[in-house]
């Protein structure tokens, strides 16, 4: 191989771009420990813990940590309850074009943004939107989606596993249609229904799969989807729908303290990263899954 | 595999048909709510299909003006960032999946450590502001310049091309710029055409940055526009008395108008996500490859 020095020649401006958006930001957390001025920027007055301290101090800060996990941990079961029922059945299903028809369906919400699929909900979920209609029509009576601390993060659970589920279907029919069918066939000569397949061969052999994404979405459990939360909440339901992510844009960008806000973004950030390890360090362990 | 069509069968493709439905209905009443008149609306009459047909509200979107302006941003920042996303992941993926390289581990090392820990967002917001970046399309395009994931799927597909052609080129006394513009680059097809859609898609439906880094809303790309008209578009249609445009407001409401805007705003990803699906499983088989 000669003319090596031209592979690093092609690094540079990656290597540039990233040390000046990805780790300077990284080197400004320092602010967390400071007390920051615009005048003087990353090398504004030190002082220590202070700005953890009046966080931890603060109830409506609590308060964000206990609804993060709440809501991304249903999030992250139901996003994988739902997918690995939802390929199942579409593996079960007898006709190939309908299967592939209903695949095409069910991943239209994955690649739309939060910002168009909060209109979308906003106005079915609405007081008299289309499911406060049919509601109604039932008996039930008129559901506050949207303003009802009680049922709003309820509301973000569903609508992000319905937002989600045909991406993580598509994994794990991927995972599906690669299952040896002879194993179905002697289980079929066996006289095994086909609940008995599902049961004792699909399982069994889509369990390392589930393992796997699984541990990958440890590394999420502090973000309950700010996209999703910012564009749907409202001050009144502040009280179980505020989310770390959201309590830090708020200090730290729409009110300007910016230390504070650098402090509860280097406390998420450490515990993410402690968490993103791990998970790496078991995908391995417990799947063989390297991204490098 | 003979089997015959069971009371199974029909139930599975009908409950399966259900829950498809709940994916497209809430689109398929946008689109009616946004060709109907506000009357029918308010009146809560339209489901699936438009109720007194009109397309006040497209009218809008045209004459409005702010729509097109800020779709227009879009397109710039679609255009721009993914030719900078491409052109950046190519020319590190390329030198990083050299297994010969030297000091190859700290390198990527460098890129992957940043998948793992950010400054989050007040320190980068303080950096895009303190480099003079706010309000213009630099500050929606640079801090994501290199996608760090897509460029590692990329680099397992580069390794696992066949060595012989490269070596073939480098006899052939090509330098490595050469292999990789004439060589290497026309052999990634597939997964750059996926690695490349999905920054693509993340461009349109971006809307935080806008939000943050600009401070003029006449310089919000489309998705910022849009989360605006979340939160205030009554407001903005009470304060709009541009003459021409008062006759258009009589025959339509907030609630139709911004079905119309949401509506075109979600097509673009309506027309190209059949290509992403092709090309997803790939990607995301690409990523587990190790070389």
């Amino acid at each position: 191989m000669q003319n090596k020095w031209q592979y690093f020649l092609m690094l540079v401006p990656g290597i540039v771009l990233t040390f000046i958006f990805c780790y300077i930001p990284l080197y400004g957390v320092i602010i967390a420990f400071e007390d920051y001025n615009v005048g003087m920027g990353f090398a504004s007055p030190w002082v220590g813990w202070k700005n953890f301290q009046y966080l931890f101090s603060q109830p409506t800060f609590v308060r964000t940590i206990w609804n993060t996990l709440f809501i991304s941990v249903w999030k992250l079961a139901l996003g994988i309850v739902v997918p690995v029922i939802v390929a199942i059945f579409l593996n079960e299903m007898r006709s190939n074009r309908l299967k592939r028809f209903y695949q095409t369906l069910i991943y239209i919400p994955n690649f739309l943004s939060w910002v168009i699929m909060a209109g979308v909900l906003m106005d079915i979920l609405s007081s008299s939107g289309a499911i406060n209609l049919i509601l109604n029509k039932l008996g039930i009576g008129t559901v506050n989606f949207l303003g009802s601390p009680r049922v709003f993060p309820w509301t973000m659970i569903f609508s992000d596993v319905w937002k989600g589920f045909g991406y993580g279907t598509i994994i794990y029919l991927a995972a599906l249609t690669g299952f040896d069918p002879a194993l179905y066939e002697s289980a079929m000569l066996d006289g095994a229904s086909r609940w008995q397949q599902i049961k004792r061969i699909t399982l069994p052999l889509l369990l390392p799969t589930i393992i796997l994404m699984l541990v990958l979405s440890l590394g999420n459990v502090l973000n309950a989807g700010f996209d999703q939360i910012y564009n749907l909440y409202s001050p009144s339901v502040w009280e179980t729908g505020d989310i770390i992510d959201t309590y830090v844009y708020r200090l730290g960008i729409q009110q300007a303290q910016y230390s504070v806000g650098a402090a509860v973004g280097l406390f998420k950030s450490l515990i993410s990263a402690i968490l993103v390890v791990t998970s790496y360090v078991l995908a391995d362990k417990v799947a063989g899954y390297r991204i490098l | 595999m003979k089997k015959k069509t069971t009371v199974f069968d029909v139930v599975l493709a009908v409950v399966m048909g259900i829950v498809c439905v709940t994916c497209v209905l809430p689109f398929i009443h946008l689109l009616a709510v946004s060709f109907s008149s506000s009357t029918a609306v308010a009146a809560g009459q339209v489901a699936f299909w438009p109720v007194d047909f009109t397309t006040a509200s497209y009218e809008y979107v045209i004459t409005g003006g702010k729509f097109l302006r800020a779709m227009s941003i879009s397109l710039q920042r679609v255009v721009l960032g993914t030719l900078l996303n491409v052109v950046l992941m190519v020319l590190t993926a390329y030198p990083l999946s050299k297994d010969n390289l030297p000091c190859r581990n700290l390198l990527s090392g460098f890129f992957v450590l940043t998948m793992l820990v950010s400054g989050g967002m007040i320190p980068t917001y303080l950096l895009v502001s303190g480099l003079g970046l706010k309000d213009t399309i630099w500050s929606l395009i640079l801090p994501g310049a290199l996608p760090v994931y897509n460029m590692i799927i990329l680099m397992n597909f580069i390794r696992g091309l066949p060595h012989e052609i490269e070596e073939a080129a480098w006899i052939d006394g090509a330098s490595p710029f050469q292999t990789l513009v004439q060589v290497v680059f026309p052999l990634l097809g597939h997964s750059l055409a996926t690695v490349g859609l999905f920054c693509m898609v993340g461009h349109w439906n971006d809307w935080f940055s806008g939000m943050i880094y600009m401070s003029d809303p006449a310089n919000y790309p489309l998705q910022t526009y849009l989360q605006t008209l979340l939160v205030n578009f009554e407001q903005l249609l009470q304060s709009d008395t541009t003459s021409n445009i008062q006759e258009i407001l009589s025959r339509m409401n907030a609630r139709t108008g911004r079905a119309a805007q949401l509506f075109l705003g979600a097509l673009p990803i309506m027309c190209v996500y059949p290509f992403l699906q092709r090309y997803f499983t790939k990607g995301l088989t690409l990523g587990s490859v190790k070389g």
